[in-house]
């Protein structure tokens, strides 16, 4: 089992490129420790900002800063970033076009018993309905560096939603085939369409695989492009298949489901099943805990294909 | 003192007017408040043209109170960003880039704003980049009195003086209305002075519509080092014409045309006072 999280990586990924590229400048809101980055704050101090508690200055900032030329990686907790600084992200991110990168870290609900506060099952909604601003949930660790790697070469906004613990592997460092804003296809199949995004990813691709035990077989597409969704990977897939399953770390509304159900829907209708959080209070325990809980792990994921291809 | 340029502070505002008449309103309290400051800021202070406006070395600005922003459009245009006649023309009109508040596609804007409370913490964005590339350019960011009810005032404020920027200076239109009314009576400022000191900036205070003592504020902000500045500005509130003065109900009103006469002939009274000074 893999035992380095996603915001590790990232942290790697702006240590390698800091070294050349002296405009990187990463801020954490007293959250250096939490999203693994106290090795660039220590690293490079004179290209790291701390704001101190205070989301709402740390993406103010980052926005001055990505105006004077600039490239902030924004770091802070999902839930408080995508809530508590949200009217930020929306007006000097979004709306002023400024190149601000937010990490929204322990993303979903990471931070397990801790509840709600600290549960960020809103941000795909929430971000997605902002204009001129993408949303990725990269779903492993190499994933994780390639997406990070191609926002380093753009000058646009976009919020990056990772979790708190380590996944287990799906690509490796020889195999992680990536295009920018294009799903990855994991498995081809005739019966069911599965898109997944971020740390869903995995589950989808282990109940493929116990679908496969009983002769059913299903797509599996990672989706870390929520925004903009790959549409044509969606349709392509969906239209070679009984019924589309969508599997999401988030609210029932606004989310992956949601876009998916919209694409299908106007473009190659068929049944859509939508697995996500419950729209009231998220069970305690450890993300492997709750996910089993609600059906979102391989066998439940599995359970509801065939339910759904009855 | 300077009667020519106070003499054209009454030709901005009659521009500013004919624009928010054209548009079919705007914030004409505000903006009669703050104009003096915006001149002196551009006419004076700033390193910013349409020649310079893309070079890193610029001074910037952020008009936090966004609502404001007819006065500033009247600016930009004076100062040859685009023509004036264009954006009156096009001020609030079905498609245009000339909205009610910043809109940063057009030329000399920086920063989209309008929600209040935004402009600080960009500014302090700003200024810690100019730090960091070691650039001379200054930062300013003008906010209303009424806006520092927002709690992100404050995170700002806090982090202006964390970092030492005093290549920032923040300007409040100390007018003392907003749309409900006094601003004491809304939400107390109590010594508005104290509570920036509080968070450990040097405070200058000013006449914020008259020209000389804005210039002897702006010079000693841009003297002192060490800490941000804040130029508490005072001034009035729809300043100009005693038909909107110190009135809270011209916040937002659009002039009817017996009160846009009167405001006009005011205007031109006031210009022709200056002149004579």
């Amino acid at each position: 089992m893999n035992k380095i999280p996603n915001r590790k990586v990232i942290c790697d990924v702006l240590i390698e490129k800091a070294k050349d590229d002296k405009d990187i400048v990463v801020l954490c809101s007293d959250s250096r420790g939490s999203a693994s980055l106290t090795a660039f704050f220590d690293t490079y101090p004179e290209q790291s900002v701390e704001v101190g508690i205070a989301e709402q200055d740390l993406v103010g900032i980052s926005a001055g800063l990505a105006k004077a030329g600039k490239k902030p990686f924004a770091a802070s907790p999902a839930s408080f970033l995508s809530t508590r600084s949200f009217e930020q992200c929306k007006v000097d991110v979004a709306y002023s076009n400024t190149n601000v990168k937010l990490i929204g870290i322990s993303g979903g609900i990471s931070y397990g018993a801790l509840g709600m506060s600290h549960h960020s099952c809103q941000d795909i909604a929430g971000m997605s309905a902002i204009p001129n601003m993408r949303v990725y949930l990269p779903s492993d660790r190499f994933q994780t560096r390639k997406l990070i790697e191609a926002l380093l070469q753009d000058e646009k906004p976009a919020y990056i939603r990772t979790g708190r613990n380590p996944v287990e592997d799906i690509y490796s460092e020889e195999c992680c085939p990536f295009e920018m804003d294009k799903a990855t296809v994991l498995r081809e199949g005739t019966d069911v369409l599965i898109v997944a995004t971020g740390e869903m990813v995995r589950p989808a691709y282990d109940a493929a695989l116990l679908l496969e035990k009983e002769g059913i077989s299903a797509t599996v597409l990672d989706m870390y492009c929520v925004k903009p969704l790959d549409k044509d990977a969606v349709i392509k897939y969906a239209e070679q298949a009984k019924a589309v399953i969508t599997v999401e770390e988030h609210s029932p509304f606004g989310g992956l489901g949601s876009m998916v159900s919209q694409v299908v829907g106007e473009y190659c209708p068929r049944k859509v099943k939508n697995i996500a959080l419950p729209d009231s209070h998220v069970i305690t325990g450890t993300s492997k805990e709750v996910f089993k809980y609600y059906g979102m792990d391989g066998e439940g994921i599995a359970k509801t294909a065939k339910e759904v291809l009855k | 003192m300077d009667k020519a340029l106070k003499a054209l502070s009454y030709d901005y505002r009659m521009d500013t007017v004919n624009m928010i008449m054209s548009g079919g309103g705007g914030h004409i309290g505000g903006d009669m408040s703050e104009m003096e400051i915006l001149m002196q800021l551009y006419l004076k202070e700033m390193n910013i043209s349409p020649e310079n406006q893309d070079d890193p070395n610029r001074d910037y600005f952020i008009l936090s109170k966004g609502h404001a922003v007819e006065s500033f459009y009247t600016i930009l245009a004076h100062k040859g960003f685009y023509s004036l006649e264009e954006a009156t023309a096009k001020f609030s009109k079905f498609g245009s880039e000339f909205i009610g508040h910043p809109n940063n596609v057009i030329p000399g804007v920086e920063m989209n704003s309008g929600s209040l409370g935004h402009g600080l913490p960009v500014a302090v964005g700003l200024a810690i980049a100019a730090k960091m590339d070691k650039r001379p350019s200054r930062v300013y960011v003008l906010m209303g009195d009424g806006e520092l009810a927002e709690g992100s005032v404050w995170e700002g404020a806090m982090s202006g003086h964390n970092y030492n920027l005093d290549n920032l200076c923040a300007i409040v239109d100390r007018n003392h209305l907003q749309i409900s009314g006094n601003t004491e009576d809304v939400m107390k400022q109590d010594d508005q002075a104290e509570r920036w000191k509080a968070f450990g900036w040097h405070v200058v205070k000013a006449d914020g519509n008259d020209f000389d003592s804005l210039e002897a504020a702006f010079a000693e902000a841009r003297a002192h080092k060490g800490d941000p500045t804040v130029i508490i500005a005072d001034t009035i509130k729809g300043k100009g014409s005693p038909v909107m003065e110190n009135k809270a109900g011209w916040h937002h009103h659009l002039p009817t045309q017996e009160e846009y006469e009167q405001i006009m002939k005011d205007l031109e009274a006031g210009k022709e006072a200056a002149l004579n000074e």
